[in-house]
């Protein structure tokens, strides 16, 4: 049993298709490994039941010989995907008990190529925030715990139950979203790999909306190859949703060549920030020194309006929230709490303010305010212009490089508790993924080494829209240099 | 401060979400902070820069305008915490 969740994903899909390990044994190895993870608070909703179903179903697929690459390999699927007849939450407490009809269109994808769900991954409530404290369901936890200590880390966030699942072995992939950071920053926190895809790449129809024109479907995976190999499953145009784009999906495994040899990598200046820890910059070095080694030419470059991201970012996304966040009034599907009058608007307002969170009502109400008449142009115009700046400023360095290397995060894992009482702090973990999240390009992060606790550290490869595949080759390039291997003690097994 | 107690009220009944009283101040505090700091936009010179509309270039697809969804009413109803002959329930709004 050991032995099967030890496996990579490409390492189990080729024994799957060689018929030398059956979905049913791979399947039950990891619910156990879920169950006994439970520590972790990984899962909102474990579904074993409907794991041992699909990977019956898996097994007869593989035995007549009509497997896909994902057909048999166990999931974790961020809350936040629509599941047919699985309660799907969000994180909040609105929309407990809230069980689909109909599933997402990516979550439909990996089904249909045979992917096993073990259950429903935990998050920050409608994936707002960067530690998953903001859960209605409990925080998520951590795997990794810093040398010498037995103190409770957070996993990152939104997406931190995914990419705890995965860092503990108890699921061998994952999906999850990406608004501001959200898949990136948790895989650099729990050491594992984590791609934002372009825009539109992967389709939104299903997914519990955040910010729309800012949410980004994508994998984890334990390493490069098997990111690449779930990205392969989910991508693809969708009818349903006007914003994906309708363009061919690659073979993202076969861009693993192992060669970056005469590339061109670019090292934004602005990104070294100020108060930057001294471990951050000298693993950002030592990335560079790796990528020099294997061939690529490192250059300088400039993205000037860096800085102003972070402040776009929390005007756009908000104002999108409090948009899509409105349809949660009591009345059609999820918490419906009557108002003291009995009256349907004291219903709205009762309803709301016992279904959303805090950091979720924060959000709302910025949001509100930035639109509200008068507000408008100052705040929400503005940031879009920013945002387009931003965008050029991608746009240009990429005619002179192929991609840019930077850190995922400003630190390692932090306490429970650490940035809680201080919304800015906490919103300052995403210094360094946001940018890709306003310009829309593709973005991964890939373990590179420990902090000095002892915490894994990400470094980030950001490319040119729809250009996965480069991110991907440079990704597994310092994949194979940094050769990570560390692994969290399994304190809670 | 950039916003008092009485805007945080009205954004809070603009937003549909009740806030007791006791929380508005700490609110306002909160609320000021985040939007004291997205004021530094205002610095940027984003003469010449049309606002986005769409992160990556694409062209919306046509499509035939016809009925290819439907009969769903169950499905519809189905997560609603109040149904009364096949409509969403809600408290009365008229006397």
């Amino acid at each position: 049993m050991r032995e099967l969740l030890d496996l990579t994903l490409a390492e189990a899909r080729d024994r799957l298709h060689g018929r030398e390990l059956s979905a049913a044994e791979l399947t039950e190895a990891y619910v156990g490994a879920m169950e006994a993870a439970r520590p972790l608070n990984a899962f909102i909703t474990e579904t074993a039941d409907k794991a041992a179903e699909m990977a019956a179903a898996a097994d007869k697929r593989l035995a007549a010989g009509e497997g896909a690459a994902m057909t048999g390999i166990p999931i974790a699927v961020k809350d936040l995907f629509c599941t047919v007849g699985i309660q799907t939450t969000a994180g909040s407490h609105i929309l407990e008990g809230f069980v689909p009809t109909y599933g997402s269109t990516v979550t439909n994808n990996l089904f249909g190529d045979g992917a096993v769900m073990l259950g429903k991954a935990n998050l920050d409530e409608f994936a707002m925030g960067s530690s998953t404290e903001h859960s209605y369901f409990g925080p998520g936890i951590n795997p990794w715990r810093a040398e010498g200590s037995d103190a409770d880390l957070v996993p990152g966030g939104s997406s931190g139950g995914s990419a705890a699942a995965v860092a503990a072995h108890a699921a061998l992939g994952a999906i999850g979203t990406d608004t501001g950071g959200s898949i990136r920053q948790p895989a650099s926190l729990c050491g594992i790999v984590g791609l934002k895809p372009t825009y539109g790449r992967c389709s939104r129809w299903g997914v519990v909306a955040f910010a729309s024109s800012l949410d980004h479907p994508g994998p984890f995976g334990r390493t490069v190859r098997d990111a690449a190999i779930l990205l392969g499953s989910m991508a693809g145009y969708d009818p349903k949703d006007s914003t994906s784009v309708d363009r061919p999906v690659h073979d993202y495994e076969a861009a693993l060549t192992g060669s970056v040899k005469g590339m061109r990598i670019g090292v934004p200046k602005e990104y070294r920030t100020e108060g930057m820890p001294a471990e951050i910059e000298a693993l950002w070095q030592q990335g560079i020194a790796w990528l020099k080694d294997a061939g690529a030419e490192v250059v300088d470059v400039s993205l000037p309006h860096t800085k102003h991201a972070l402040a776009a970012y929390y005007i756009v996304a908000p104002a999108e929230a409090s948009s899509n966040l409105a349809r949660y009034d009591g009345v059609r599907y999820g918490l419906r709490v009557a108002g003291e009058d009995g009256g349907l608007t004291e219903m709205y307002e009762a309803t709301r303010a016992a279904g959303f969170g805090d950091e979720v009502k924060r959000r709302v109400l910025i949001g509100t305010y930035v639109l509200s008449a008068g507000y408008y142009d100052a705040y929400y115009l503005k940031a879009q212009k920013v945002r387009t700046l931003i965008a050029r400023d991608f746009e240009n360095a990429f005619e002179t490089v192929d991609a840019l290397l930077t850190p995922t995060a400003p630190n390692d894992a932090f306490p429970l508790g650490d940035k809680l009482d201080d919304p800015l702090a906490m919103y300052f973990n995403d210094v360094f993924t946001v940018p890709a999240d306003l310009a829309g390009v593709p973005a991964i992060s890939v373990p590179a080494g420990l902090s000095g606790k002892g915490l894994p550290l990400g470094l980030q490869v950001v490319g040119k829209p729809f250009d996965e595949e480069t991110v991907f080759k440079i990704a597994d390039v310092i994949e194979q240099a940094a050769d990570f291997t560390a692994r969290p003690k399994e304190w809670w097994a | 401060m950039s916003v008092d107690t009485a805007t945080v009220s009205k954004i809070a009944r603009l937003a549909r979400l009740k806030v007791d009283d006791d929380k508005l101040d700490h609110l306002a505090g909160e609320l000021s902070a985040i939007l004291d700091w997205v004021e530094a936009l205002s610095e940027v010179d984003t003469d010449g820069a049309p606002p986005m509309t769409s992160a990556v270039e694409t062209r919306l697809h046509l499509r035939a305008d016809a009925v290819s969804d439907g009969d769903k009413a169950e499905d519809v109803l189905k997560n609603a915490p109040d149904v009364q002959y096949g409509f969403y329930a809600v408290p009365k709004v008229i006397e």
